[in-house]
């Protein structure tokens, strides 16, 4: 039994060679995390059918939907998949109610009687709160009211799948939170499978329970959230998910590497992967520690770092202490709250940071 | 002075019939092209294209080398009584040959500029492609499509110079409103001339203005409706 998505395809588009080899067996929503250009979304359209690989397989819960060796393509009509776009695709000419109509008009819904048409179209409406639009043409609706038109359309035509490309980039930041609470919501009320691409780390952790991150056309890591911050895989991968300090590494001995940008060497516990190239370290997962214990520190294999010259930065709810280290510099982030009450609005700010245990991130290229 | 009116008649029906003919092939030839290979796209788009670009006499000679009595296709139409030189339906095939490159040079650009994400919305939600085409991407391309159809027809009455070539001037058989013009004005007959000229202007007054009217009502309508929401 093959697992709920398996998706191992490739294409080529100009001098971008996508090359995705994803496997997973996600409940609810399945994440696809990468910055613009990774090729999320087009992996995402070759789901759909909308685009065609040049090669490799598709299957969707046991459901071939393209295989380039048993020349099986399923159309788009015949994928059952609902594709949310970024722009959300609302047929310009009809009204909000000819739109919702349209999604009854595919050949899975023959001979369903004009009673019942309208029932189900007044039930999504309702689901979606736009019964009082229903005259009203796409331009006239505000971002948020043409993402809930679109997704009542698709609960119309009743999906297997959904696919949600960006959802939210369209809205306005602080209108972001509170749609992807709803959401959530609207998601878990549907039950059915989706999968989400996007390019923003909180929406895809908030959202998603499962998820794979892409980069230059692969999937570097794929697996649980929290497995996936944890691990990123490579280094772009990493800053995508948010870690903002990277370093080349090298590989000393078993437990110990060498962070060449930073100028020091450094314990970790888990095995060092041979194809090491960077580490990646969370501005969060430091501390300060008093300079006597410094020393102990080292002794026990603690991986300690001393502030010299930091630069201090500020926004509402964090503050960036930002020191050179080697040839670079490592940020460190703090809370505002531990800001004022450990380190005094600054006044004694610690000469030593240590590294959290597990705080350091083997990556590859 | 009594005036044969039958200039008048055969030109409209002319640009009509070659109007509404254009219309549609002119449509789906951009459709199709549009999803060709880039290469044959290419060609495929000279040859179309071509009788925009050369003289309508050219036009009108190729269309005798094809059609004429004497040649096999013309021939062969003949033998079962479809003659179409010096006849006014000849007129219809030499208007078509002529405006069908406005149209479907206005269709392809109207089609270039669609948003293609909504033909896709549409086949995820397993409407058939051809749905899609009349009910989604033509009503999005409609304005495009009312100026492509307004510039063949406009186009197909003023034809000449291929329709003189094909259907020559025959009173009250094949006789347009510009072949009239000239006509008369060859045999002196200034005032009659000058009677077509004017008949030809208010044509066209009258066309222009249709197109003015409903882009304006368009235009209204779309305020209104936004204005409504905001």
């Amino acid at each position: 039994m093959g697992k709920a998505l398996e998706v191992h395809i490739k294409k080529r588009a100009g001098s971008f060679q996508l090359s995705c080899d994803l496997e997973t067996d996600f409940q609810g929503t399945f994440g696809m995390l990468g910055a613009s250009g990774c090729g999320k979304s087009m992996t995402l359209r070759c789901i759909a059918g909308l685009l065609t690989p040049d090669e490799g397989s598709i299957v969707y819960r046991g459901r071939v939907l393209y295989d380039s060796k048993r020349k099986i393509c399923v159309t788009p009509q015949e994928r059952h998949v609902g594709y949310l776009f970024q722009n959300y695709a609302l047929f310009p000419t009809m009204t909000v109610e000819k739109n919702l109509e349209s999604a009854l008009l595919s050949p899975r819904n023959r001979g369903m009687s004009g009673r019942e048409k309208k029932r189900k179209i007044q039930d999504a409406a309702a689901l979606l709160r736009i019964d009082d639009l229903m005259a009203h043409r796409p331009h006239q609706l505000s971002g948020g009211q043409q993402q809930r038109v679109a997704l009542a359309r698709i609960v119309l035509s009743d999906p297997d799948l959904l696919l949600l490309d960006e959802p939210f980039s369209a809205l306005d930041s602080y209108l972001r939170t509170s749609l992807q609470t709803e959401f959530s919501d609207f998601l878990k009320a549907l039950s059915r499978d989706a999968v989400l691409v996007t390019h923003d780390r909180d929406e895809a952790y908030r959202l998603c329970p499962e998820m794979a991150i892409m980069d230059r056309g692969r999937v570097a890591v794929c697996g649980t959230r929290e497995d996936v911050f944890a691990n990123p895989g490579t280094r772009a991968a990493a800053a995508v998910s948010g870690c903002k300090n990277f370093s080349r590494a090298e590989k000393k001995g078993p437990g110990m590497l060498r962070a060449t940008d930073w100028a020091m060497d450094l314990y970790v516990q888990e095995e060092i992967p041979e194809d090491i190239a960077f580490i990646g370290l969370r501005a969060h997962n430091l501390h300060g520690i008093r300079a006597e214990d410094a020393v102990h520190a080292v002794d026990q294999g603690r991986n300690v770092v001393e502030i010299r010259g930091a630069t201090i930065t500020q926004t509402p709810f964090s503050v960036s202490v930002v020191f050179p280290a080697g040839s670079s510099q490592i940020r460190w982030e703090i809370d505002r709250s531990a800001w004022r009450k450990e380190y005094m609005e600054g006044q004694c700010l610690p000469e030593v940071l240590e590294i959290d245990p597990g705080g350091i991130m083997c990556l590859r290229d | 002075m009594i005036v044969d009116w039958f200039p008048l008649w055969n030109s409209l029906r002319i640009a009509l019939i070659s109007g509404v003919i254009v219309f549609f092939l002119g449509i789906l030839a951009a459709n199709w092209i549009a999803r060709l290979p880039g290469a044959v796209r290419a060609v495929a788009d000279v040859v179309l294209t071509l009788p925009l670009v050369l003289p309508p006499t050219v036009c009108g000679y190729l269309l005798l080398l094809v059609f004429g009595v004497k040649r096999p296709l013309g021939a062969l139409l003949a033998s079962i009584g479809v003659k179409i030189v010096m006849n006014w339906w000849g007129g219809v095939l030499a208007s078509v040959v002529v405006a069908f490159p406005l149209m479907y040079r206005t269709c392809r650009g109207a089609f270039h500029s669609f948003d293609e994400t909504l033909a896709q919305a549409g086949q995820t939600l397993g409407l058939g492609n051809t749905w899609i085409f009349w009910h989604v991407k033509l009503p999005a391309c409609r304005q495009g499509i009312l100026a492509g159809f307004v510039l063949a027809f406009a186009r197909a009455l003023g034809e000449y110079g291929a329709t003189s070539m094909l259907i020559g001037y025959t009173p009250g058989r094949t006789a347009t409103i510009s072949t009239t013009v000239y006509q008369l004005w060859r045999t002196n007959d200034e005032k009659g001339a000058l009677m077509w000229v004017c008949m030809n202007l208010l044509i066209s007054a009258v066309v222009l203005l249709c197109v003015s009217f409903l882009e304006g009502g368009q235009k209204k309508q779309r305020r209104e409706t936004h204005g409504e929401g905001a």
